[in-house]
């Protein structure tokens, strides 16, 4: 079904962190960008579709003072709203967001550090975007920030923020951003398996909670109103946002699954996990039987390697990315 | 990311030394005679063991490891495992020390990376600790102190929480907080697995013994990850679909192909004080081979071209920890005994003799090419052992019958 393409090299290795690969595709320009974090950078290609093209670029997390050790980071996210894009990179510090080519920032918030480090680890983790104007980005003690982000320029704002999780977000995901209205557009999932259903707008609405079972949710994705959750036990569950009800459960992987990606055009869903093995999978939901069909499709072995980030390349799921630790290079899969 | 590193990170590397000094220190032939000047007696490797151990789990340096903080550079860590390696009468030369973290750092990547699961972690430290034990079990004060480090390991706090009164009446006085490490969540555990993993990464330097038991991969360095075996516990084997109706009946089942032979998960491990820890990763893998040379293919890869200044708060660390070593006894280096551990006429020999080694050349490990910072480490490491400087001079008479005689080993 797939056949692997040539890989694209990146200056350092992937580390071993949730959703390790983020991808911009840029269709006027016939560019995909690639962000994949290494310790306290970041590390960005740009690639033509030609093939002939690699241009790179590096993002360090905010420089410290000397006192301080550099912050590692812990994600990096394309977002993309209807005016505009951009690049959000979240650390031990704070949330830097950039112009999506990485060329100026455009934003840092400063997350709250004890004076005296404690035993809980601080940083932020889990972004998206949702809705018109809005980046959410998810913190060590639970919160989720809510940036409003206006259609040109510097003047972003924490607009709100929402208390629900009392563990460490994972992942935040959305669906229906811009022109299309959905019941629930935003989903959150934290270290303790909880995932939070949210309505967006000036005031976000707490929807739903589906509880975890003491495991970690990892990934986490939002189609057609269904939440798609990805396990450290290595398993997928298929939940309807509003309402919680379990649809289906596939025992997916035997290892901890670090990364989920779904293609909205085709319903092809990608799951990628530590025990080294990317496998694509077909989601059928039919809203009005309210019923939702997962069927295997496809699997690759990346040997040796535990695998940190998984993404399609394009919305119809036709080529996909993949990112494992250690490894300096992005491998890259296209449908036969 | 994690603040709770520091002791784990102490106890497997300090595990993993441990086990190479006993593996090194064993004379060819068993002997006692302690006369005979060309040979490590037995009692002479005891002591070292037994003083390394007791400095690694003394009160002040665990101490200092039980402080929440952030894990600093390779660097840092060298400097205060080199004080660890010198607590005794033993002396390396700079090669040796550098082949010996290198090879403990492999080593420790290897189970970190291989643990089925995040809190397997804390099983692979209970496997060093068990093994240091029983290293130690005629020296009744440092086997206390190793017990009671122990303890403290696995009751470290999790979180700064709250504390309730009972937890204050039934806690040992040095020890208040109720958490444990043992309680930590799945995911607060691979946050500190997922530390770990950076600290270690790009390290990919080919250890001969990994490469004989076919851990490691002389093409690339990489360690295999098998796709086969008994699951981690609370995992499925994967290969199954469940979808539900909206009552939460089972609809329907169907298989997919795992791309791999799954088992289900084997027996669990023992998590407290004593008990079997259900896993090999963490024991000592060393003593039932023959001592093996580590083929350099090149040296350990650190991020960033120049070494960055070491941070204040990182110098404040290593200062504390070199400091609750205690200073060192400045009346042994005249009976120290300098050894170097891994010869580079051994590794040529073995290039000879084995055939991936072909592709590798020896490379010698430079020492740090900031000399403001190597002066600042020199200063700090003098501090406490003002002994150092004098075991640099050859000592003579042992020294050298020792080196040849760990050129034969």
């Amino acid at each position: 079904m797939y056949h692997k393409e040539k890989s694209i090299q990146i200056k350092n290795s992937a580390s071993a962190l949730y959703n390790n690969l983020s991808v911009l595709r840029i269709a006027p320009r016939r560019l995909t960008y690639f962000t994949v974090v290494h310790a306290n950078v970041v590390n960005m290609v740009s690639a033509s579709w030609d093939g002939l093209n690699y241009s790179h670029r590096q993002l360090q997390s905010k420089e410290p003072n000397v006192a301080t050790s550099t912050s590692l980071i812990m994600q990096a996210a394309f977002c993309v709203l209807p005016s505009r894009e951009l690049l959000v990179i979240t650390s031990q510090k704070g949330i830097q967001m950039y112009e999506s080519d990485g060329s100026i920032m455009v934003y840092w918030h400063a997350l709250d550090t004890p004076e005296t480090p404690s035993a809980q680890a601080v940083f932020a983790r889990g972004i998206s975007a949702v809705w018109e104007n809005y980046i959410c980005v998810g913190v060590s003690s639970g919160s989720i920030l809510v940036f409003d982000v206006p259609s040109k320029g510097s003047n972003i704002t924490l607009s709100e923020v929402l208390e629900e999780h009392k563990e460490s977000i994972t992942d935040i995901a959305s669906e229906c951003s811009g022109s299309q209205q959905c019941i629930a557009d935003l989903v959150s999932a934290d270290d303790g398996g909880n995932l939070c259903v949210w309505k967006s707008g000036e005031e976000f609405q707490l929807l739903n909670k589906i509880p975890g079972f003491d495991m970690s949710c990892s990934s986490v994705k939002l189609w057609k109103g269904t939440v798609v959750a990805g396990y450290g036990t290595g398993q997928i569950r298929l939940y309807e946002a509003v309402t919680g009800i379990l649809h289906a459960e596939v025992n997916a992987h035997a290892r901890w699954i670090y990364s989920l990606d779904i293609a909205p055009f085709s319903g092809l869903l990608l799951s990628a996990a530590e025990d080294s093995l990317v496998r694509v999978w077909h989601l059928t939901v039919s809203q009005e039987t309210n019923s939702v069909e997962v069927a295997h499709l496809h699997n690759e072995c990346v040997t040796d390697t535990q695998i940190c980030g998984a993404r399609f390349c394009d919305g119809d799921g036709y080529a996909f990315a993949v990112t494992g630790y250690d490894l300096s290079e992005i491998i890259r899969y296209t449908q036969t | 990311m994690s603040a709770r590193t520091l002791p784990l990170v102490f106890v497997n590397l300090g595990g993993e030394m441990l086990y190479i000094l006993d593996q090194r220190l064993r004379a060819p032939i068993a002997s006692e005679d302690t006369s005979d000047k060309g040979v490590w007696s037995e009692r002479d490797r005891r002591r070292v063991l037994n003083d390394v151990t007791a400095t690694l789990f003394g009160p002040s340096f665990v101490d200092e490891l039980l402080k929440p903080q952030q894990l600093y550079s390779h660097r840092t860590l060298k400097t205060v495992l080199t004080r660890l390696a010198h607590a005794s009468i033993m002396r390396l030369n700079p090669a040796s020390m550098d082949r010996l973290y290198e090879l403990t750092t492999m080593a420790v990547k290897h189970q970190v990376l291989l643990c089925p699961r995040p809190k397997d972690l804390l099983l692979v430290s209970y496997n060093h600790i068990d093994a240091v034990r029983d290293f130690v079990r005629d020296s009744p004060a440092v086997l206390n102190q190793v017990d009671q480090a122990h303890r403290r390991i696995i009751e470290v706090p999790a979180g700064s929480g709250i504390y309730s009164r009972a937890d204050f009446r039934s806690a040992p006085s040095w020890s208040l907080l109720p958490q444990v490490y043992s309680s930590m969540s799945e995911g607060e555990l691979q946050l500190l697995r997922q530390t770990l993993l950076v600290f270690f990464q790009d390290m990919h330097v080919r250890v001969s013994l990994f490469l004989k038991s076919k851990i490691q991969n002389p093409g690339n360095g990489r360690f295999a990850l098998p796709t086969s075996g008994p699951v981690p516990h609370g995992t499925e084997v994967p290969g199954l679909i469940r979808t539900f109706d909206r009552r939460g009946r089972e609809v329907r089942r169907s298989e997919f192909p795992p791309g791999g032979s799954y088992s289900r998960p084997a027996g669990g491990g023992s998590f407290g004080l004593h008990g079997a820890r259900g896993t090999l990763l963490g024991t000592n893998t060393y003593a039932a081979n023959r001592p093996e040379e580590t083929l350099a293919s090149r040296a350990s890869a650190q991020t960033g071209d120049a070494p960055n200044p070491l941070a204040k708060e990182e110098l404040n660390l290593l200062a504390r920890l070199m400091g609750s070593m205690g200073a060192q006894d400045g009346a042994g280096a005249e009976g120290a005994f300098r050894i170097s551990m891994f010869s580079p006429d051994d590794e040529e020999q073995e290039a000879g003799t084995s055939k991936e080694a072909e592709a590798f050349e020896v490379i010698s490990i430079q020492a740090t090419q900031d000399e403001h910072v190597a002066s600042e480490l020199a200063q700090i490491a003098g501090q406490f052992s003002g002994a150092e400087e004098q075991a640099e001079n050859p000592c003579g008479n042992k020294g050298d019958d020792l080196l040849a005689m760990m050129d034969d080993l």
